[in-house]
């Protein structure tokens, strides 16, 4: 069914719209990472227009990540006090990366800054959660011992402010989880996602924390940041499509539901396990795109104008 | 139906006005009448595209060609190159008005039609479309860039890359169907149809027409603009609400 989205100017398949919505909302209910990473190219690749991709996406996520923390919520499985102290971080950071990308913007080149740092990073991150999960599955099979929780270096143990988080049964520096936040929080407005992807590894190999809380936390604090996201984006540059996220949020909220029960039956090392390999596939795809010759080596974009 | 039967209407209104008038004043009659079914393409909720059809009469022998074209932007085409194994994009020149549609409907070849230059002068046919570009640079610089815009537009279905066919009913009365796409960009468009005689322009007009949104989408896009931010509040809290309700009906299930 073919329907018309007044913002992106484009006619746009309904269903087509409302299973990616449910897919996503699938993998943020599971992972606690959003799915922006997969959708915004996606939406895209459907013709709506980058900068409305981006808006409608950010408005869908609030929708997504509440109906996903809602549900961790009710397992008790949200560190609101850990998740407080990242947003404050996120939100700062992602001011800051505001500015970050305007001057990136004036040297040229964002587009290929953006996709070499997604390749990088995603890269790294994903070869090292797969390798760990691999490591613990084999143990778990081996029916070793499991492994210590993280060990903090002395530097971190050494920084002060420190904070009890009782749920995380972590006692720390709230400056940790702080510069966490502040630096996803970059990254988020320069590559234009939740930054559920850096966040959650972040979470469980930085500070430690059970994974079984992470993907709750994680949520809880997108939802703030693509709120943020969503009014900064709606004010200034009108790119926010309503009727693309109504249709998006639909499948996305029911799947959320879905990922999050799935995600409870499974053990926490495949989950990891499974996460690692999606932030691979990802990776793969925008180095495949960055290194094979395009099709058309000439693109256009239409001039915008001032109204 | 209707709309059809409608257009059947205008296309008697016209052989039965405009004929008879170009008849009786050969001599400074004008040569050619046409107009189009709709004034207005209006893009509501469930638009897919739709058929816009050029009629008209023209007096004596002759061809006739038809122009149909969009709103007019400046366009930046870039070029990719390859640094390190990573495309990027490497140069860009920019092209000023632009028209983001552009259509061409013949009853004859191109070739057959008229000599290239005049072809030229009125924009007729893909490659007889002139384009400015920004700033100076070689000609096959040039060239190479507006083909690649070309090739965008044409992956775009927006542009097409044979002429349609303007069809003949009897030796004066012609017709022509073409599509408007349903990724047609809003703003104003122009039909310029001409009659063109051993190979030159006798007869020429211009008919404007107008694509716009209408219904709720339009009052959506209004809204948007107007009022950005309690726009912006509005899609949070729909978002807000969405997901806690969604929340709460799956605890009951």
């Amino acid at each position: 069914m073919q329907i018309y989205l007044p913002i992106a100017e484009v006619s746009v398949d309904a269903f087509v719209i409302l299973g990616l919505g449910g897919a996503v909302g699938f993998l943020s209910g599971l992972f606690g990472a959003g799915g922006a990473f997969l959708l915004t190219p996606l939406l895209i690749f459907m013709g709506v227009p980058p900068p409305v991709a981006v808006g409608s996406v950010a408005n869908e996520l609030i929708a997504a990540s509440v109906s996903g923390a809602m549900a961790h919520w009710r397992r008790k499985n949200v560190d609101f006090r850990m998740g407080g102290v990242l947003l404050v971080g996120g939100l700062l950071g992602s001011g800051f990366g505001v500015w970050l990308f305007g001057i990136l913007r004036k040297l040229g080149q964002i587009d290929l800054t953006i996709s070499v740092s997604y390749v990088l990073f995603l890269g790294t991150i994903g070869v090292f959660m797969l390798m760990e999960s691999v490591r613990a599955i084999m143990r778990h099979l081996n029916k070793a011992p499991p492994a210590r929780r993280t060990r903090h270096p002395n530097w971190v143990r050494a920084l002060p402010l420190k904070l009890r988080f009782q749920k995380s049964r972590l006692y720390i520096s709230a400056l940790l989880p702080f510069g966490i936040g502040f630096f996803v929080g970059i990254l988020s407005a320069i590559m234009g996602v939740g930054g559920g992807f850096v966040l959650i590894p972040a979470m469980i190999y930085l500070l430690g924390m059970p994974t079984a809380m992470v993907a709750g936390t994680s949520l809880f604090q997108i939802i703030f940041v693509s709120a943020n996201v969503t009014f900064l984006q709606a004010v200034s540059h009108q790119t926010v499509d309503i009727v693309l996220a109504a249709i998006l949020l639909v499948g996305a909220v029911v799947g959320a539901q879905y990922g999050t029960r799935f995600g409870a039956r499974l053990p926490a090392a495949q989950l990891r396990g499974l996460l690692a390999l999606m932030v691979l596939a990802v990776c793969g795809k925008l180095l495949f795109d960055l290194v094979v010759r395009p099709a058309d080596l000439y693109s256009i974009a239409v001039v915008p104008v001032d109204l | 139906m209707s709309a059809r039967f409608t257009l059947r209407l205008l296309f008697v209104a016209v052989v039965a006005f405009a004929a008879p008038a170009l008849a009786a004043r050969p001599a400074v009659a004008q040569a050619l009448v046409a107009d189009i079914s709709d004034h207005l393409v209006a893009i509501t909720a469930g638009f897919t595209g739709t058929n816009v059809v050029v009629f008209g009469a023209v007096e004596g022998e002759g061809d006739v060609a038809i122009v149909v074209k969009g709103p007019e932007r400046d366009i930046t085409v870039r070029h990719k190159g390859r640094i390190a194994g990573i495309w990027v994009n490497e140069n860009e020149l920019q092209f000023v008005g632009v028209p983001l549609f552009y259509l061409v409907a013949t009853s004859r070849p191109l070739g057959e039609l008229a000599p290239p230059d005049i072809l030229k002068r009125h924009d007729i046919g893909l490659e007889n479309m002139r384009l400015a570009a920004k700033r100076a640079v070689p000609k096959e610089e040039n060239q190479e860039f507006r083909e690649g815009l070309l090739r965008n537009k044409l992956r775009q279905k927006l542009y097409f890359a044979e002429p349609f066919k303007v069809s003949f009913l009897t030796g004066r009365l012609f017709r022509s169907d073409f599509y408007i796409p349903a990724n047609v960009p809003i703003g104003t468009y122009s039909v310029e149809v001409y009659f063109i005689r051993e190979g030159q322009v006798v007869g020429a007009q211009t008919i404007p027409f107008i694509v716009s949104n209408a219904g709720v989408g339009a009052d959506i896009q209004y809204f948007a603009h107007a009022h950005s931010i309690f726009y912006g509040i509005i899609a949070i809290f729909l978002a807000l609400a969405a997901g806690w309700g969604a929340s709460v009906a799956f605890r009951r299930i």
